[in-house]
């Protein structure tokens, strides 16, 4: 393994590092005081750390091409598909979980509750924009603008007419599907890096509309004071009604997942799919296309403004700077690392996405360092996600016991 | 409408195409040979402005002659962006050519992420101001005020950029093995092309360009921090995306077309929707035009 | 389901009944809060700096109520969303104040978490007019002067001591600077003879801003007031005088900042910014530089002194009340004077700083220079 061969290239790599971090990581030219501060000991840190970092990347690229691409293939995805199937070992899993999900608030502090709120929005907006990137197929990078409809919902109805969580709640849903359905119109004839460009576009639009537009929406100086959710009219103290978000985020999360299992295995759940995987043959089997396109695009709108109210009421103040390009990239990003169109992976995915920063701040300002290499690392090593889409397969099989259908 | 102000709006509108041009003939490049949208390449432009301030502010100590020093800079610039955009694309993209696309797009969005703080960390997260090499020149009487040096040289080496790079793509070999390599991947490889080999130029110049565009830009607005490339990135992917995504005279026509709609747009009606008028283009040719403007159609297999 | 909803009415209850335990011992803790890293960083830290010097000083002292003080400081990169997060993280330290945040936003959804638990704010740096005025916020106070005051002494040198008649207003469309200029406009409206000739905003990062000068050129504006930060700020000027378009450049507070002038060079020359009145004569606000540099090795940052004279408010505070009690720290704050390398300083019912100001600054001979 480490022949001489392998020693002079890890060699030459180092000294290319060497070459291309020298400006950046040597110099530090400060043009205002006109000083140059000359860092020569961080050349001796790259040469060797890039030495040793390339022979050991080296072997994890030969270990995962020997491996075969297909990740699905891999031993522990097929422990935790096969553990899946098991019946007995899913309900009780489901028990446990649900049990250690009910006494979190309390055993753990309001900081960590209300982290952990955050983090159950993400499992929520991540399996709402797997409806579209997952299921359908449609490159989505404006999912960020139904986040802000949900928001806004409930921040002007209360404002202007003191309307009440949760009745903003279905009604941001429902707004939020409507702008689904109008921002899939027009954009029924695009496909692929053309619609994900739209969407960006349409999320930006949204948002600068929400930036200038001061009689509608009070431009960047945003809503305030909109109030937490309220328990049957009753007002709550700060620490109870950080719990009580928390709980609606757990049963927001729970009618997710049981929803968007139902739709999935739904016609139009396969509708869906046959559309990612080819428009045409999917058109000539007689699917009607732009009915699927625009049910993945409202159904996919709903849960993001549902969230979106959620957002207001735990933050109780919104303005559009939380609702840019970038967060829509975060939400794409926790669907893709999860695992694409997979559900236990997206919730898997949004928990480690958003929890991972948190308890980086030790490490504060390294900390978006090392989750951009993490993020490259994640796709060269696990492309298809943390929990990977099996795909469903239907087995003919004499033996009774054999004739599970394989869910994902 | 008084005329010297429509000039000066359509000036403005050129520097700012050429600029979104230099970045976005990077992403069209990448895009036409391995379908990739390279998130980082706005970095790439980014690194190119910083090293060429840092070479440029050093060098500015040594009291060479200016001119003398934005060259060396920008030659910093060129050669330092490439060597980081041909070393992102085989340790990030390399190693994914065969995956699904999405992955290698959130590997790009890793690669931004990381290039952003790298740069943030090892430098600074201040705006610094970009060394003032540029002699100011006298223009003549027509158009002494609607042109500052900056914007001449930006208009100038946009052009020359674009002349020399249609030469390579239609009179080289690799030019050639370029666009056989767009086409079809595979066919290429059966017919003697070494893909690996295009795929690094591809990046080779597309960053080289972008690097340009950063020092041009730099020297313009006058200032840098680690964070200009993500805007700038992606309003020339928007701009690609405008001229038909894969085309080089696309990306060249879309930035224009881009650069003068945010021009005259803020002239004419308000900056506060600037970069609404630039979506709302860009969704209005799309829906008429799905593939962009230059766009090849994809054929559409069964 | 049911029984989860029974469990969950119990849990309420019995999780209310022992929240409410604060120890009356040891340490004393004080919360800084604001952005810490990101890239409004450079706006947050110097707060934590000022803070931390402060309390060395009390505790080489004795503390005070015979107590140590304990800073926790939490990091929200000037996010709404992240706020929230930090506020809860401070409450579970149990914080008796909180020194911060840094921006308008942050400061609104933090301080919805605050109020309802009692725990005295004072931002440094929030300008934002309704957190004081609204009434929204009781526990809330600042050692800044809002935007309206700032506005107002930025119209009232432009139209009365520069005499201008026809002003163009431009911001960066954030929370600060859209705000400012808004005031800004309102008030030009309102004087006889003025006319504001433009009110737009710009884009944040665009690689060129030639457009926006031409049109200002173009309205035949005699002078520029701008709302925003100093990076926009620099940009503009130096392409407006590039342009040879030389009015008059009018800016906020965020741009009263030296990067400003060392990042425009020779173009600042001649700006105008409004900014804290100067107390840099103030041998407290001697004291606490001197001190800052001695520690960290540099010029204090942003918000320095705002920051140095909100903790010593808070402490003095707490130490007037005798307690750490809400409602004491409530009153001290109102009624007892102290001082601050800002001044004598108390806060007003609404709890804004009594005794803190703007003044116009100019750019003469590269540094900033107030004008009398």
């Amino acid at each position: 393994m480490f022949s001489i061969k392998e020693l002079k290239r890890a060699f030459l790599t180092s000294l290319w590092f060497m070459f291309l971090t020298f400006p950046l990581l040597v110099m530090k030219v400060n043009t205002i005081t006109d000083t140059v501060i000359w860092r020569w000991m961080n050349l001796l840190y790259v040469g060797v750390g890039t030495f040793f970092l390339s022979i050991l990347w080296k072997y994890l690229l030969e270990r995962r091409d020997a491996k075969g691409s297909d990740s699905t293939k891999n031993p522990f995805n097929e422990k935790i598909s096969k553990y899946m199937k098991n019946k007995r070992v899913k309900t009780s899993a489901i028990v446990a979980l649900l049990l250690i999900v009910i006494i979190y608030p309390f055993i753990m502090s309001m900081y960590q509750t209300s982290i952990m709120t955050t983090a159950l929005m993400y499992v929520v907006l991540g399996l709402g924009l797997n409806i579209v990137v997952g299921f359908g197929g449609l490159l989505h990078l404006g999912y960020a603008a139904f986040y802000a409809v949900g928001a806004y919902t409930y921040g002007l109805l209360f404002y202007h007419f003191g309307i009440s969580f949760w009745i903003c709640l279905p009604l941001g849903a429902f707004l939020s599907a409507v702008f689904g359905i109008l921002l899939g119109f027009p954009i029924l004839r695009l496909r692929g890096d053309y619609l994900a460009i739209v969407t960006l576009a349409f999320g930006e639009i949204v948002r600068l509309i929400l930036e200038n537009w001061n009689d509608f929406s009070f431009g960047p100086s945003g809503i305030a004071n909109i109030p937490r959710p309220d328990f049957f009219g009753q007002k709550l103290r700060l620490a109870q009604v950080t719990n009580f978000t928390y709980f609606i985020a757990i049963g927001l999360t729970i009618l997710t997942i049981v929803l968007i299992r139902r739709m999935e295995s739904s016609k139009m759940g396969r509708a869906w799919e046959a559309m990612r995987e080819d428009e045409i043959a999917c058109q000539s089997m007689g699917i009607d296309i732009t009915k699927a396109k625009l049910t993945a695009f409202s159904m996919g709108a709903v849960w993001a403004g549902i969230m979106g109210v959620l957002f207001a009421a735990k933050t109780t103040f919104i303005n559009p700077a939380s609702f840019t390009t970038w967060e829509s990239i975060v939400i794409l990003c926790v669907v893709v690392i999860g695992g694409m169109g997979s559900i236990p992976g997206v919730i898997v995915g949004a928990l480690i996405f958003i929890l991972t920063p948190e308890y980086l701040r030790a490490f504060s300002q390294y900390r978006m360092l090392i989750f951009g290499i993490a993020l490259v690392m994640m796709m060269i090593f696990r492309p298809g996600g943390i929990i990977p889409k099996i795909r469903r397969s239907y087995k003919f099989s004499t033996d009774s016991k054999e004739t599970q259908e394989g869910e994902a | 409408m008084n005329l010297e102000y429509f000039f000066s709006l359509l000036l403005g509108g050129l520097t700012r195409g050429s600029i979104y041009a230099l970045i976005a003939l990077g992403y069209t490049m990448v895009y036409g040979i391995i379908k990739l949208i390279n998130f980082a390449h706005g970095e790439i432009y980014m690194i190119g402005a910083f090293t060429a301030l840092i070479i440029g502010g050093a060098l500015a100590l040594t009291g060479l002659n200016p001119v003398l020093i934005f060259v060396i800079a920008s030659l910093a610039a060129i050669i330092y962006s490439a060597a980081y955009g041909i070393t992102i694309e085989k340790i990030a993209y390399r190693p994914l050519r065969n995956a699904p696309r999405l992955s290698a797009l959130i590997s790009a969005i890793g690669v931004s992420i990381f290039l952003q703080n790298y740069v943030l960390l090892a430098q600074t997260s201040d705006f610094l101001p970009f060394p003032n090499l540029l002699p100011s020149l006298k223009f003549l009487a027509p158009v002494e005020h609607l042109i500052s040096t900056s914007q001449f040289l930006i208009l100038v080496s946009t052009t020359v950029v674009m002349v020399l790079l249609t030469i390579l793509i239609k009179f080289t070999k690799m030019g050639k093995a370029m666009r056989a390599t767009s086409q079809d991947k595979d066919m290429a490889q059966l017919v003697g092309i070494n893909v690996d080999k295009v795929i690094m130029v591809t990046f080779l110049i597309g960053s080289a360009t972008a690097a340009l565009g950063g020092v041009l830009i730099s020297s313009h607005t006058g200032q840098i921090n680690f964070y200009i490339g993500f805007i700038a990135g992606i309003k020339a992917f928007v701009a690609a995306v405008l001229g038909g995504i894969g085309s080089i005279p696309g990306a060249v026509l879309g930035s224009f077309v881009l650069g003068l709609t945010e021009s005259f747009g803020t002239g004419y009606i308000s900056s506060d929707y600037e970069d609404a008028f630039a979506f709302i283009i860009l969704v209005l040719i799309l829906i008429f035009k799905p593939s962009g403007l230059l766009g090849r159609k994809e054929n559409e297999k069964v | 389901m049911k029984k989860l909803l029974v469990l969950l009415l119990i849990s309420f209850v019995t999780f209310g009944a022992f929240a409410n335990g604060q120890g009356e011992t040891g340490t004393i803790k004080i919360g800084v809060a604001g952005a810490h890293s990101g890239d409004l960083a450079s706006y947050g830290l110097p707060s934590v700096k000022a803070a931390e010097l402060v309390v060395e000083m009390y505790n080489a002292n004795g503390g005070v109520l015979g107590r140590q003080i304990e800073l926790v400081i939490e990091d929200d990169v000037c996010k709404p969303e992240v706020a929230t997060n930090t506020a809860a993280k401070l409450i579970g330290e149990n914080v008796v104040a909180v020194i911060g945040h840094i921006c308008s936003g942050a400061t609104k959804s933090a301080l919805g978490i605050y109020k309802d638990e009692n725990i005295i704010t004072v931002s440094p740096s929030a300008t934002n007019p309704p957190l004081t005025k609204s009434g929204d916020y009781p526990n809330f106070f600042r050692t800044i002067a809002p935007d309206d005051a700032q506005a107002d002494v930025e119209v009232d040198f432009a139209v009365n001591t520069l005499g201008l008649k026809k002003i163009a207003v431009l911001h960066d469309k954030g929370d600060y600077g859209k705000g400012f200029a808004e005031f800004c406009n309102a008030l030009l409206e309102n004087e006889s003879g003025v006319e504001v000739v433009m009110f737009e905003g710009i884009q944040v990062g665009a690689v060129d801003y030639s457009a926006i000068i031409n049109k200002v050129a173009n309205s035949g504006a005699e002078a520029l007031i701008f709302g925003g930060y100093h990076p926009e700020a620099s940009k503009l000027i130096s392409q407006m005088k590039k342009k040879n378009l030389d009015i008059p450049f009018l800016s906020d507070d965020g741009v009263k900042d030296d990067t400003f002038i060392k990042v425009a060079g020779e173009y600042s020359e001649g700006a105008y910014a409004t900014g804290p009145v100067d107390t840099t004569s103030n041998p407290l606000a001697i004291k606490a530089t001197e001190d800052h540099i001695a520690k960290y090795g540099e010029e204090p940052g942003a918000f320095f002194l705002n920051a140095y004279a909100a903790t010593l408010a808070v402490i003095n505070a707490i130490e007037k009340a005798g307690s750490t009690d809400y409602a004491a720290i409530d009153a001290a704050l109102k009624s007892e004077y102290v001082d601050t390398p800002l001044g004598k300083i108390s806060f007003d019912q609404n709890g804004d700083a009594i005794g803190v100001g703007f003044a116009i600054y100019q750019v003469q001979n590269g540094s900033y220079v107030e004008l009398k």
